[in-house]
């Protein structure tokens, strides 16, 4: 099995103003279509040819930083587009979904501030995310360049992209307004509880 | 602020080998832009529009007047807790991180790797730069490669860094230069050694102007080095005597 780049699920201007058309263009075009190329590159002649993506992922954690780099970063992109739509955001969350943050997370409030500071504080290239850890807790974490929850044995329900690429066109220097953007108008939660549901 | 402190941050901010007058100056022009002190943003020595169309006005101008100040701020911040900060070289900082307390340790090596770097990153950078002469020249032939070969190789060390970090030319005490890579704000310092120059591949460095492409970011940035000012930075390191 090869990378290869999906279509965005919606079109590229459908996130504006919260995240633009261009931000798409580049992020979604040039660099994850790079790491889909880059990553078929290095694939070639490894152990890990025609694998599934996240056994590609865990299993060259730590053993081949270029590979891990790349699919990792293809793994995080395939759902990051997913992770969000047009309208999103918003309080209403799936019962079952709200529950589980309320008890381990203290609440939709409070997760909300605390992914957004999980994302202002991962210093450098990153992600911060939302994730059921290997005892079946919800937890908030953050991790540098293409580094992902699978790595630490949890399944990833919601990741943001702080990757300057990300959203400097939008908002330059200005991380925390991304991020409050993101948590505010453009969370797919009905994609998250998906997630939940299989976990 | 202790005589050291002030000394090393006029050092800092206009390079080791300025004559007498001008750290005053300079001095006096960051204490106005960044009053709160001690740390202070070094004023650019150049307008922002002047490495063109290298790289543009809007990205050194929210570069240096945001993200190099927040480094500053954040800085400032550790040091009311933390006086002995700012009062010590950065060198001596940044080489013995573990010796900073726990709590402000990661902060630190953050944004005082991040000040070294961005103070070093202007001060090597200019119009009119000049041509790589004389003992630099001498020591890129000798150690790496000669300039062709030095440029194609820096450039793709900083293609190779993923995410954040910068490619550096690290000079040691005998002169003897190679390049190195550091991820996000980590400087040469925390492993001994020093930077003659390096180039910032974090994404808010180029991406106004090249967006995904660093590459060509790379090889147009060498229009905007200030080999004069490398030169001096080349004999100031071998007389032991370089600022950040």
């Amino acid at each position: 099995m090869t990378f290869t780049l999906p279509d965005l699920p919606y079109a590229y201007d459908a996130l504006a103003p919260y995240m633009s058309k261009e931000t798409l263009e580049y992020h979604h075009d040039k660099h994850h279509q790079a790491y889909v190329t880059n990553g078929n590159n290095l694939l070639k002649g490894t152990e890990f040819e025609g694998k599934p993506l996240e056994e590609v992922v865990k299993g060259s954690f730590g053993k081949n930083a270029p590979l891990f780099n790349n699919a990792a970063q293809h793994y995080n992109h395939i759902e990051f587009w997913k992770w969000m739509k047009p309208n999103g955001g918003g309080d209403k969350l799936p019962g079952r979904l709200e529950k589980k943050i309320t008890e381990d997370l203290g609440g939709l409030e409070k997760f909300k501030t605390d992914f957004a500071a999980a994302g202002v504080g991962q210093f450098g290239s990153g992600w911060a995310w939302l994730s059921v850890s290997k005892d079946g807790k919800l937890e908030i974490t953050k991790t540098p360049n293409g580094e992902n929850p699978l790595v630490h044995g949890g399944t990833p329900l919601l990741g943001v992209d702080v990757w300057e690429h990300s959203y400097y066109i939008d908002y330059r220097n200005k991380r925390p307004d991304y991020l409050k953007a993101f948590v505010d108008h453009l969370i797919n939660w009905d994609y998250v509880d998906e997630l939940f549901s299989k976990v | 602020m202790s005589l050291l402190s002030r000394r090393h941050l006029m050092m800092a901010a206009t390079g080791i080998v300025a004559a007498a007058a001008a750290p005053r100056l300079a001095f006096a022009q960051a204490t106005t832009a960044a009053p709160t002190g001690p740390f202070t943003l070094p004023p650019l020595p150049y307008p922002v529009a002047a490495l063109e169309p290298h790289i543009d006005a809007k990205t050194m101008e929210i570069h240096h007047g945001k993200h190099h100040q927040a480094y500053v701020s954040n800085l400032n911040s550790f040091a009311k807790d933390n006086p002995k900060l700012a009062s010590m070289p950065v060198p001596e900082v940044l080489g013995n991180l573990g010796d900073v307390p726990e709590a402000i340790r990661t902060g630190v090596r953050n944004n005082l790797g991040g000040h070294a770097n961005h103070t070093m990153f202007w001060e090597i950078m200019g119009p009119n730069g000049g041509k790589p002469a004389g003992e630099v020249l001498a020591a890129i032939d000798r150690d790496l490669g000669g300039m062709e070969k030095f440029q194609a190789d820096f450039n793709a060390a900083g293609g190779r860094q993923f995410g954040s970090g910068w490619v550096f030319v690290t000079v040691s005490k005998d002169g003897k230069l190679a390049i190195e890579t550091r991820p996000n704000q980590d400087n040469p310092m925390m492993d001994g050694k020093r930077a003659l120059l390096g180039n910032d591949v974090w994404e808010h460095a180029y991406y106004l102007n090249y967006q995904n492409r660093r590459a060509d970011y790379l090889k147009a940035w060498w229009n905007t080095v200030n080999w004069n000012k490398v030169g001096e930075r080349y004999a100031a390191a071998k007389a032991g005597q370089l600022g950040v």
